[in-house]
C-alpha cells in the first residue's frame, strides 16, 4: 500500500516541479535558477509540516508517504540544484553559486522549521 | 591560443526558455514530455523509498541513507549532462526522463531541510550541521568531480 502511495505521490511531484520551474524561468531575467529554489524551499515546507501532523498524531504515516515520501520528494531535486550550482561557477557566476548554496541551504531548513512549527501550533 | 570552452548550455538542465526553439519544448509534445517526467520520477523515488526501507536511519543519527542518495544522484547527474549536452546530442525525450524525472526524483532537498531540522530539534546542533554541510560538500563535489572525469573521458576518445 506505502508503496503505491509513494508512486502516486511522486507521479505528480516530478512533473509538477517541472511546470513551476518552468513557470519561474518564464518571469525574470537573471541567471539565478529561481525555479528550483522556489520548488526546494515550497517543498521542504510541505514536508516539516506533514512531519510535524504525523508526530502529533494528526496525520497518518500513509499521508507522509503520498505526500512527503512521493509528492515532496519528488517535488525537491538535489541533482538540479547541484548541477545549476555548478554550471554558475563554471559561467564565471561564482558569487551567484554561493548565494544559491547559502540562500537554498538556510531557506530550505527556514521553510522546514517552520512547516513544523505550524503543526505543532495546529496540533501540538 | 584561445581557451577551448566547454559548448554552451542552458544553466537550467531543463529548458533554457531564452532559446526560442526551446521555449517550444512543451508545446511540441506536452503529453508525452509529462508522461516521461512522471514516469522517471517514479522510477526514482522507488529507488528512494527503497533504499530508506532497506537502510532506515535511527533517530538522532546522521542521516546516511538521504546522504548517499543525493550525493550519488548528483554525481549520476554530472555525467548524463556532460554526455548529453557536450560530447553527443541525444533523443529530446532523454534528459527528461533521466535528469528531470528519476534523478530529480531519486534526489530530494526537502528530505535534506527536515532531516537537519529534527536534529536540531533532538538537539543535536553539531551534528545538524555537520549533515548540512557534509551533503553540501558530497552533493557539490560528486557534481563537479562526475562532468570533470566525463569530459577527460570524452576527450580521450575523441
Amino acid at each position: 500500500m506505502n508503496w503505491l502511495l509513494v508512486i502516486a505521490g511522486a507521479a505528480v511531484g516530478a512533473p509538477l516541479r517541472y511546470l513551476t520551474d518552468r513557470a519561474v524561468q518564464a518571469r525574470h531575467d537573471t541567471v539565478f535558477p529561481w525555479g528550483t529554489f522556489a520548488v526546494n524551499v515550497t517543498a521542504s515546507l510541505l514536508l516539516g509540516f506533514i512531519t510535524g501532523a504525523v508526530t502529533a498524531g494528526a496525520a497518518s504515516p500513509r499521508v507522509a508517504a503520498l505526500v512527503g515520501t512521493g509528492l515532496c520528494g519528488a517535488l525537491s531535486t538535489y541533482s538540479t540544484f547541484s548541477y545549476e550550482t555548478l554550471r554558475l561557477a563554471e559561467t564565471g557566476s561564482r558569487a551567484l553559486a554561493a548565494a544559491n548554496i547559502l540562500g537554498s541551504a538556510l531557506a530550505a531548513l527556514g521553510a522546514a522549521v517552520l512547516g513544523v512549527a505550524f503543526s505543532q501550533a495546529l496540533w501540538g | 591560443m584561445t581557451k577551448v570552452e566547454p559548448a554552451p548550455e542552458p544553466t537550467d538542465p531543463d529548458v533554457d526558455l531564452h532559446v526560442p526553439a526551446q521555449r517550444g519544448e512543451l508545446r511540441r509534445a506536452p503529453v508525452a514530455l509529462l508522461l516521461v517526467i512522471s514516469a522517471g520520477g517514479v522510477l526514482g523515488a522507488c529507488a528512494r523509498y527503497g533504499a530508506a526501507l532497506a537502510w532506515p536511519t535511527p533517530a538522532g543519527a546522521f542521516p546516511w541513507t538521504t546522504w548517499a542518495v543525493n550525493v550519488s544522484g548528483c554525481a549520476a547527474i554530472g555525467v548524463l549532462m556532460v554526455l548529453i549536452a557536450e560530447v553527443r546530442t541525444a533523443h529530446p525525450l532523454v534528459r527528461p526522463f533521466l535528469g528531470t524525472g528519476i534523478l530529480g526524483g531519486f534526489t530530494t532537498f526537502s528530505t535534506y531541510a527536515v532531516d537537519t531540522q529534527r536534529l536540531l530539534d533532538a538537539g543535536r546542533a553539531g551534528l545538524a550541521l555537520g549533515y548540512l554541510a557534509a551533503t553540501m560538500a558530497g552533493a557539490l563535489g560528486a557534481v563537479w568531480l562526475a562532468a570533470a572525469a566525463t569530459r577527460r573521458l570524452a576527450r580521450g576518445r575523441a
